[in-house]
């Protein structure tokens, strides 16, 4: 199998899930309200988890410790999507960042059920139980909030428009997508758009909310080579601030 | 005498949850496999409830030590996903022990579709369905939040997963 390959999905995947994790943790202890709170810093706790079971994985591959990989890159070297690392803003940015980018995950996780590298398919069936909750989180909130007061719409509407373009950045195709399809470990970034786009237009048609068309919305890319905004480089010097301190740190 | 995978069962049952002590490991269905080879070496497979729970390095070490204070030198214990985990893998004992603990135990065999699910859940004090969730999360990954009408108290729930 392509291992290089193999690394690149694996590093774009758990970069997303660390950074995405590391923003959710930031609203620990400043949720709208208690149950938000405990929700976000919840689904942070998911997301760290599976991003760490994913270094595991590239570890066995050859690459460096966990803890290595999270805490000393520069943002140059992440191969998140840029969506993940945008400041957390209000809650409706939050939001729709969270609904965006938990549906398209559910669908990697579950294309990627079948995928031939086995210690990857059987990781994402466990992942795939626990993001059925951030996915059901995720619409409830749209579903009741986008159909709420003109000021959720209209907030909630402006983020919309802000994050999609970064949202179809999520699905930036590898330098390896060829091998990645014929060797059938990942169906590849383009077969998860439509079923993505069907999967959140069945939930914002049950409010007043409108999606963009996407074929007429260039997306933000990048990430996935290691062209980052300018804020991700203080999260991660936020996130490995002890670690940089001292590496043999336990907390 | 020769050992057997059942008799290292029952003495894994003395390890327990550490956030819900009258839970053991076997009754919460996180020992997946236990093997002995013919050289002895005893090796146990374990899978994590949720891949981010802070817990699991702490029940490996538990049954490292429970094997070590039982005499057994040539051990290996392993966290996979192999046979990863759902909420149907609790046994009837372990679901008891949970509602003694005060947690409503997960329904078994349902598909989580939709959050409804997790409304209705019933009370572990009072045994009522005229329940609320106020959260789908709770103070653990495994758990969600919930109020009870009719006896008026907070309640928590040992969610259900499905894969």
């Amino acid at each position: 199998m392509n291992t290089e390959a193999i690394k690149d999905l694996l590093y774009k995947m758990a970069d997303d899930q660390l950074i995405l994790g590391h923003r959710n943790s930031e609203w620990t202890g400043m949720g709208p309200l208690l149950e938000e709170d405990i929700s976000f810093s919840s689904m942070a706790q998911d997301k760290v988890g599976q991003s760490y079971v994913l270094y595991k994985m590239l570890h066995e591959l050859g690459e460096q410790e966990p803890d290595t990989v999270a805490f000393t890159r520069n943002a140059d070297q992440f191969h998140n999507c840029q969506m993940v690392e945008l400041p957390n803003g209000e809650y409706d940015f939050s939001l729709i960042r969270h609904f965006f980018y938990d549906n398209a995950e559910l669908l990697r996780f579950q294309a990627l059920t079948s995928s031939t590298y086995e210690p990857l398919a059987k990781a994402v069936v466990k992942f795939r139980g626990e993001v059925r909750y951030h996915v059901l989180h995720a619409n409830t909130f749209i579903k009741q909030l986008g159909s709420s007061t003109d000021e959720a719409i209209a907030k909630l509407q402006a983020s919309i428009d802000i994050l999609f373009p970064y949202a179809l950045g999520m699905f930036e195709k590898s330098k390896f997508e060829n091998e990645l399809i014929a060797e059938g470990i990942f169906t590849g970034e383009e077969s998860l758009i439509e079923p993505w786009i069907e999967a959140i237009q069945k939930i914002i048609d049950q409010t007043s909310l409108q999606l963009p068309d996407y074929k007429t919305i260039k997306p933000i890319n990048g990430g996935r080579y290691g062209t980052h905004t300018k804020d991700l480089q203080p999260l991660v010097e936020e996130m490995s601030a002890v670690f940089r301190v001292d590496p043999t740190a336990d907390w | 005498m020769k050992l057997t995978e059942e008799e290292i069962l029952v003495w894994l049952e003395e390890v327990k949850d550490p956030e819900i002590p009258v839970l053991s490991l076997v009754d919460l269905g996180v020992i997946t496999k236990i093997a002995i080879e013919d050289n002895g070496k005893v090796s146990v497979n374990m899978t994590p409830t949720f891949s981010g729970c802070p817990a699991m390095d702490m029940m490996k070490q538990e049954v490292e030590e429970s094997l070590e204070r039982k005499g057994i030198a040539n051990f290996e214990v392993n966290i996979n996903f192999d046979e990863p985990w759902n909420s149907n893998k609790i046994s009837e004992k372990g679901r008891k022990a949970l509602k003694e603990f005060g947690l409503a135990p997960p329904p078994t065999d349902t598909l989580i579709v939709d959050l409804d699910i997790l409304e209705h859940v019933a009370c572990p004090f009072c045994d009522s369905e005229n329940t609320l969730m106020k959260s789908p999360f709770g103070p653990t990954l495994c758990r969600s939040l919930h109020y009870c009408n009719n006896c008026k108290q907070g309640f928590e729930q040992f969610k259900p997963i499905n894969l």
